[in-house]
């Protein structure tokens, strides 16, 4: 064993870490990406210590009159509502509900479609059968009959938008993933695991699951940004929770408003903050495209 | 340099920049093919053996530079040969290619007798039926029923889309059949049909033939004279019968000594150890000198230039002068392995 | 006793036609008879090669002697004791006992797992020791086959040579101590210069942890060199077994005769003579009963598509051949 070579968890999580960082970093595009990601993901974390304003009171200005339709000014860097509400405390603590939101549904929807990718693809057979049938059933649910039907059957909570968005996202990565299980099972270092003695579940979850990573981790990424969109389609078309803010329920309420056509920096900012993020993330799965497939990688 | 020679190929070196540097595949390599005579070049893989023959006709990948001194070919010099010029006066024509993987440059879209013609007409305006009797005389030759012009490749063993690609090679009459790696990857049986096959070809068809395996069995058996190539260059050269009773180089003595016989069994093996060169940058003294259990102070840091030992034997050593002593020690494990 | 016995042991796999040639052709199911019938015996110690070309069922019989793939009929008998039958605890300690080397160094390691975990993940697997045991074990078994755990322990294959990462394949299969290893092919991806220090390194390995080995090449070169006894095998079939020397120097089988007189000598001196076989080997699919070789024997009569002959397991020193025709062939010659 070679000296100074730590085997304890935080060394080995440390390492790990270690080495996604400079995945991410090898490439320009998600260089960019990860720096844009971390901005708001940290706007995220403080957005209550960030925000100058409560998001739905009313803003007066110097002279004493309600701040209604400003454009961006010192003051409100991202302008107020048409009810004085200032747009750029509304915009930090959105971003916190977007971004839980976004991560929430992405994480559980990479769990359930990762799994289910990686049991269907070893254990072929009946087992995959059952299990593709049932991602082609998801495949041909419309998304939007479908969370209105359960925001009209529940209520317009939180927990039923995630959910809404984690059943409709997590097909697409099952079947990604349970196609390049069956690629790699017929590799010769599954027989090899086979011959040493390892059960079926330890291949799968040992052996398997670190070589489908990095398509893992590029889904992962796609399944945030997905949920992000999807979210914001929710909200903006009325569907979102109501008693958070979100980008796209600032849409909605722009929408409502019926000043769309007057107030530029009402649409822009939370569009803005959408189209940045969305592509960050999907910068930042690039360098994981490269790992997954090293074809791609340049000479 | 006389009449006799088919092909002469002087300092050719070949090129690769690559994000890590410039790899030089091949070394100042010059070497002759005569009329009528199976030159092989022998030597494991990243040797350079392959990137000499694509260099040699101009199939050098983008990234790939090559530059010689000269090369003739029955006299004229093909190196000043404008690309053009050389894929319609030399490849095929005069100098034919069986290359490594024949068995999947075939396409598999189309009929195996269709591809030759083709390849015939694409070089020679002949008439469609003119080039069909010529596949069929051609597939005759390397032993396949004509009526297997009409099959698709998938439907060929291995072994046949190999004599396929022979025939291919044989269509245009050429002087010089380059055959890259012919046998690897077919069972026993099959080896030896292609391989009498091929000689009995040669005794038909007086082409010469450049032999390029990694199989030292094969190619002791099949060539005349046989070059070792080492790290992009060319290490010892001799006829295949000096080579194997007045091997030379420390390298042809550790492969020698590496190769197991199906006629001397038992006999101990000895591996060389180390790992082939990396070839990036700039070289200094001999390229085996780390694996090389007899080199000295001037092996690091000196190229060896190529001494003449005998009739058409050349090696590329500084000890050559030392070599009774050399191939005493080579024999035993110990010098190898301490 | 044997240390393994095969026992009439055969291996069938099915082609069954799809949808659309059932409707058009009435396609019905065909079977790949990989393997038929075939007796064999491993004694402790020995190291068994078994030799053939592609198709042969060399790789089939593998994969059956490793418990990677049932037998369809026969019994594959360790110890005595029927493989097939053993209950699931029994047969963690039959992986432990029958390890495999594999042919693709570039394959048959995880590229995400560093060498230990390579080497150790049987015994994790098998639960054989505890965490601080199997660091030893591996560290020295690493030793062993010539890679120093200092320099090697957290390396990744892609970091490794072609013959650094075969030593990994074996270290990992020799770590449990087995008392058979099953060699498929380990050396022809391995440039010429260092497959002799591999094979080396297994006759010594062999010799030194007392392992019995089935090495399966088709490269009779090698299997001269490190095999103490030989088993040719010709699509399916085992045609003929004996001692590497009686084998080799005194074929018996046509297709032994032709097998080893068609190997190249890596000396150019040397001239061969081998008989002309035609034609090329088929694939076992729905084989004719009788020698599969009938059909490009020079020797065959009518009755060699009808008879089999299996080699007899009970001498398991004699050198016999599966050929009924043996004595009208000899004085055919003379």
């Amino acid at each position: 064993m070679p000296e100074g070579f730590e085997r304890g968890l935080l060394a080995r999580i440390t390492r790990t870490v270690g080495e996604h960082y400079r995945i991410i970093h090898a490439n320009p595009l998600s260089r960019i990406g990860f720096w844009v990601v971390s901005v708001f993901t940290i706007v995220a974390i403080f957005a209550p210590w960030l925000a100058p304003h409560e998001p739905w009171a009313m803003q007066y200005d110097s002279e004493g009159s309600i701040a209604s339709l400003r454009p961006p000014s010192l003051e409100f860097p991202v302008g107020t509502t048409h009810l004085g509400y200032d747009l750029f405390s509304q915009l930090i603590l959105a971003t916190r509900t977007t971004l839980i939101i976004g991560a929430v549904s992405g994480f559980i929807s990479i769990v359930i479609g990762a799994n289910i990718g990686l049991v269907a693809g070893y254990y072929g057979g009946k087992i995959d059968e059952i299990l593709m049938r049932l991602t082609d059933v998801l495949y041909g649910m419309p998304f939007l009959p479908f969370i209105i039907i359960l925001i009209a059957l529940f209520g317009r909570k939180l927990e039923f938008v995630i959910l809404a968005i984690v059943l409709i996202i997590w097909r697409t990565s099952a079947r990604v993933i349970r196609a390049q299980t069956i690629a790699i099972k017929q590799r010769q270092f599954i027989t090899a695991a086979k011959a040493r003695g390892c059960s079926n579940l330890r291949i799968i979850y040992r052996h398997i699951l670190p070589n489908v990573l990095p398509l893992l981790l590029l889904y992962a990424a796609f399944n945030i940004a997905w949920s992000i969109i999807t979210e914001a389609s929710a909200s903006f078309l009325g569907f979102g929770d109501g008693t958070t803010i979100s980008w796209g329920g600032m849409l909605y309420e722009l929408w409502l408003s019926g000043k769309t056509r007057v107030a530029w920096w009402w649409f822009a900012a939370p569009s803005l903050c959408i189209i940045t993020l969305v592509t960050s993330l999907v910068f930042v799965s690039r360098a994981y495209e490269e790992v997954a497939n090293p074809r791609l990688r340049k000479r | 340099m006389t009449d006799t020679n088919l092909l002469s190929v002087a300092n050719l070196s070949v090129g690769y920049s690559t994000s890590q540097g410039v790899v030089n595949a091949v070394s100042d390599v010059s070497f002759d093919v005569r009329r009528n005579e199976v030159f092989g070049i022998a030597g494991e893989s990243g040797c350079g053996k392959s990137t000499l023959i694509r260099a040699l006709l101009r199939l050098l990948s983008n990234n790939g530079v090559s530059t010689a001194t000269s090369i003739t070919y029955e006299g004229e010099d093909i190196n000043s040969f404008s690309d053009d010029k050389f894929r319609d006066a030399i490849l095929w024509k005069r100098i034919s290619l069986v290359p490594q993987s024949a068995m999947n440059s075939l396409n598999p879209v189309y009929r195996v007798g269709d591809q030759v013609i083709e390849a015939i007409r694409a070089h020679r305006s002949v008439s469609r039926s003119e080039a069909r009797e010529r596949v069929e005389f051609l597939f005759d030759v390397v032993g396949l029923q004509p009526e297997l012009m009409r099959s698709y490749p998938h439907e060929f063993s291995g072994g046949m889309r190999q004599r396929a690609m022979i025939a291919m090679s044989l269509a245009l009459d050429p002087g010089l059949i380059i055959m890259d790696e012919p046998t690897t990857g077919l069972d026993v049986l099959v080896q030896e049909q292609i391989l009498r096959r091929v000689r009995e070809i040669r005794a038909e068809v007086s082409s010469s033939i450049i032999l390029i395996t990694h199989d030292i069995a094969v190619i002791a058996e099949m060539s005349d004279r046989i070059s070792i190539m080492y790290g992009g260059k060319i290490v010892e050269s001799a006829t295949a019968i000096d080579l194997f009773e007045s091997p030379f180089h420390p390298y042809t003595l550790g492969l020698k000594n590496a190769f197991p016989s199906i006629s001397v069994m038992d006999n101990e093996l000895i591996s060389i150890p180390g790992t082939p060169p990396a070839l990036i940058g700039e070289e200094s003294g001999c390229l085996f000198e780390p694996r090389c259990p007899f080199s000295d102070a001037t092996c690091a840091q000196i190229l060896p230039q190529s001494h003449s030992v005998g009739e058409m034997h050349q090696v590329s050593c500084h000890r050559h002068t030392d070599v009774t002593e050399l191939r005493e020690k080579a024999s035993k494990k110990s010098t190898w392995h301490c | 006793m044997a240390l393994l016995e095969l026992n009439n042991v055969s291996r069938h796999f099915e082609l069954r036609p799809g949808v659309v040639e059932r409707v058009l052709r009435g396609g019905k199911t065909r079977v790949i008879k990989a393997v038929e019938a075939i007796n064999l015996s491993v004694a402790k110690d020995e190291i068994l090669g078994i030799a053939g070309e592609s198709g042969c069922g060399k790789s089939t019989t593998c994969s059956m002697v490793a418990g990677l793939l049932p037998p369809s009929s026969g019994e594959v008998l360790y110890r005595d004791r029927n493989v097939g039958e053993m209950t699931s605890s029994e047969l963690n300690d039959h992986r432990r006992r029958v390890q495999m080397i594999f042919q693709d160094p570039y394959e048959s390691l995880n590229p995400r797992f560093r060498v230990s975990d390579i080497v150790s993940e049987g015994p994790r697997a098998l639960r054989l020791w505890g965490e601080r045991e199997i660091e030893e074990q591996v560290a020295a078994m690493l030793a062993g086959v010539g890679l120093p755990a200092g320099k090697y322990w957290d390396r990744y294959p892609h970091e490794l040579s072609g013959g650094e990462r075969q030593r990994v394949g074996i270290a990992s299969a020799l770590v449990m101590k087995p008392e058979l290893v099953v060699a498929d092919e380990p050396l022809s991806m391995l440039d010429v210069s260092i497959r002799a220090g591999i094979l080396d390194l297994l006759k010594e390995l062999s010799r030194q942890r007392n392992f019995a080995c089935i090495y399966v090449s088709h490269d009779l070169s090698i299997l001269a060199n490190i095999a103490d006894r030989l088993l040719i095998m010709y699509l399916g079939q085992a045609v003929e077994v004996g001692s590497v020397h009686d084998v080799i120097k005194n074929p018996k089988h046509p297709y032994t005769r032709a097998l080893i007189s068609a190997v190249p000598v890596p000396d150019p001196r040397v001239k061969r003579s081998p008989p002309k076989i035609v034609g090329e080997i088929s694939r076992p699919v729905d084989p004719p009963p009788g020698c599969r070789f009938a059909s490009r024997c020079p020797h065959a009569d009518q009755s060699c598509s009808e008879v089999f002959i299996k080699l007899d397991t009970n001498s398991p020193l004699a050198h016999q051949a599966a050929c009924h025709r043996l004595e009208q062939i000899n004085s055919e010659a003379t």
